[in-house]
């Protein structure tokens, strides 16, 4: 009897004793996660602070001194556009990337159709292949590539950093949309095949309607891919007029022409249109990597 | 620029031109064979551009860059092993010891910090807004986190202001001389990878974020509910669950270490004692014109990643492949 009465009188300091405990765990946990996305931005804002200072500014002073005396300026911007051949360089970067993502999307269907819905000798092997393909370092199609696009004539245009972006990231689309294509119920086929459909009506009027959302993931992974490259299209494409916004920033990163402050601005130019796709279609991007990540 | 917009729109047409170039009269001409037939020819017609494109890119490459390591700087006449014997002597040694120290350092660093960013998230309200602020260097290119970190890691002399951020911390609050981060070969390497890690963590932690997800909660709660500690519950519920997730992200940033080239090709060009092999043979193909030696570094970069590659298959094909 007294050792439930002693207990009931002790179970009250006790529990505010834990509370206080959790409450500092929380604290705790807020704090090392605000931490980790102060550190994961800074370097970002350093960037976009950056490019609004004067060259005299950062010479002297850290990026932060910014928000002690606020002089914006845009002659980064502008310096990076008009003298550097900045705004080529997005031209070329979208030339080569939306064929890309087009192909790359349209081939992976056809693909991750082939074998996800259709019956055939060697069905297994190919879609292993595309696995084992996609761990493939890009180093390796660098020499024979360069040998056979010379050959035709052809270095010096987009089609060979379409082509070899494309049939670099196909095993990865096909790996990806297959797991999708294959769990659409075979009802719904069945009852097209019934009525006449051919395959290519099941494929356009069937499959791909279902697919938005996964063919989605898959093109805004392979323009992140595509668009953030550097060095299929410094080999293809060199640093000429041709030049990506990857290869012109790093040719200016490497020469030190025109200066740190227009170099950042030429980078933040360079960063924008994945950093808004990324905020935007978040959704689409993690559905893309997780369903890609070769599970366990 | 009008060169350039001929062949954007030349590319948006070709391609699907191409697809429907090869399916749709490979269709017709199927239709003229029995119902059996025609299911044994179509998956053939259907894969046809889709197999052109990989055979090109990826298996003639693969097949060519073996021939080629083991010929001479032009790919003229045989050369035996030498190619090889090179890429493993005293001038690729200390490039092959960086790469060992990215493979090692990089993946553990990554996982580590992408395992604890996930369990944390997931008990905060305001996950959607955390995981943005990681994932945001994941969308910038190599190139672009090579420019922000060199100025993270800006180096002035002593007793001159330091405008590069983590000189201006570090000095203020130990009062010691600024560091090189790029040059001092004690470091350096470390600098380069941190780089990585900052680019990494974001798809790191989607993965594993959502293997915290579906870790089964009566596992946790009986555990807590038996009296283990929160380092209990991690060591013996957690981390056991989440090992295959771990062992993914682990195998990624492996292989990435291995191809590691960006980065280190923008911030130091290999000088100082940080060149890895995929910048290497860079230098080979095009400072020196060696297609012998650089189709040698790209055999050996596919003999280190066929362990991955052949685990992956390998856990495919036990799951079904569904």
């Amino acid at each position: 009897m007294s050792a439930i009465e002693s207990h009931r009188t002790m179970s009250a300091p006790m529990q505010s004793t834990s509370k206080l405990g959790t409450r500092l765990k929380g604290v705790a946990l807020h704090t090392a996660v605000f931490l980790l996305c102060l550190v994961w931005f800074t370097p970002v804002l350093s960037l976009f602070v950056t490019t609004f200072r004067s060259e005299s500014d950062s010479s002297r002073t850290g990026w932060w001194h910014a928000f002690i005396e606020w002089r914006p300026v845009l002659s980064n911007y502008v310096e990076a556009m008009y003298l550097t051949g900045v705004g080529r360089s997005v031209v070329n970067s979208i030339v080569l990337t939306v064929p890309t993502v087009l192909g790359t999307v349209l081939f992976s269907a056809i693909g991750a159709f082939t074998l996800a819905r259709m019956r055939f000798r060697g069905r297994i092997a190919l879609f292993l292949a595309m696995v084992g393909f996609q761990v493939l370092p890009p180093q390796l199609v660098l020499v024979p590539m360069l040998k056979f696009f010379l050959a035709l004539g052809l270095t010096g245009t987009f089609i060979p950093v379409w082509i070899i972006e494309m049939g670099l990231t196909v095993p990865f689309g096909i790996f990806l949309l297959y797991g999708f294509f294959a769990s659409i119920p075979s009802d719904l086929v069945e009852a097209a095949r019934i009525d006449g459909a051919s395959e290519p009506r099941i494929f356009l009027q069937i499959i791909l309607p279902l697919s938005g959302a996964v063919l989605a993931s898959l093109a805004i992974l392979q323009f992140m891919i595509a668009w953030n490259h550097l060095l299929i299209p410094l080999i293809f494409l060199g640093s000429g007029s041709l030049s990506p916004l990857t290869v012109q920033v790093a040719s200016l990163a490497q020469t030190n022409a025109g200066g740190l402050n227009t170099l950042t601005a030429a980078t933040f130019i360079s960063v924008i249109v994945p950093l808004v796709l990324i905020v935007t279609l978040q959704k689409y991007f993690v559905r893309g990597v997780l369903g890609g990540a070769v599970k366990g | 620029m009008t060169s350039q917009i001929l062949q954007l729109v030349l590319g948006l047409l070709a391609m699907p031109a191409i697809v429907l170039a090869i399916i749709l009269p490979g269709e017709l001409a199927i239709r003229r064979f029995p119902q059996k037939r025609q299911s044994s020819l179509r998956p053939w017609i259907w894969l046809s551009p889709v197999l052109a494109l990989v055979g090109l890119v990826i298996a003639y490459p693969l097949a060519a860059s073996i021939v080629f390591s083991f010929r001479d700087a032009t790919a003229s006449k045989w050369v035996g092993f030498s190619n090889f014997v090179w890429a493993f002597g005293s001038a690729m040694r200390p490039v092959l010891f960086n790469n060992v120290l990215w493979i090692v350092v990089f993946p553990l660093l990554t996982a580590v910090l992408a395992l604890s960013a996930a369990i944390m998230l997931d008990r905060v309200k305001y996950e959607r807004i955390a995981r943005t602020f990681l994932i945001l260097p994941t969308a910038m290119s190599f190139v672009a986190g090579a420019v922000i970190w060199k100025m993270m890691y800006t180096y002035e002399p002593p007793m001159q202001p330091q405008t590069g951020t983590l000189n201006a911390i570090w000095t203020a609050i130990t009062g010691r001389m600024p560091i090189a981060w790029l040059i001092d070969r004690s470091v350096n390497n470390y600098a380069l990878i941190v780089v990585a890690v900052w680019m990494s963590i974001g798809v790191a932690t989607l993965i594993l974020s959502a293997g915290v997800k579906n870790m089964p909660r009566e596992l946790v709660e009986a555990a807590r509910i038996d009296g283990a500690g929160e380092w209990a519950i991690f060591r013996f519920v957690t981390l056991p669950s989440l090992w295959p997730t771990i062992l993914v992200v682990l195998t990624t940033q492996a292989i990435f270490s291995l191809k590691v080239f960006d980065i280190v090709y923008v911030m130091t060009n290999g000088s100082f004692g940080t060149d890895v092999i995929a910048n290497r043979m860079y230098t080979e193909l095009f400072v020196k014109q060696n297609l012998g030696t650089a189709s040698a570094i790209a055999v050996l970069l596919l003999i280190l990643a066929s362990p991955v590659i052949f685990m992956n298959i390998k856990q495919i094909k036990s799951g079904g492949g569904e």
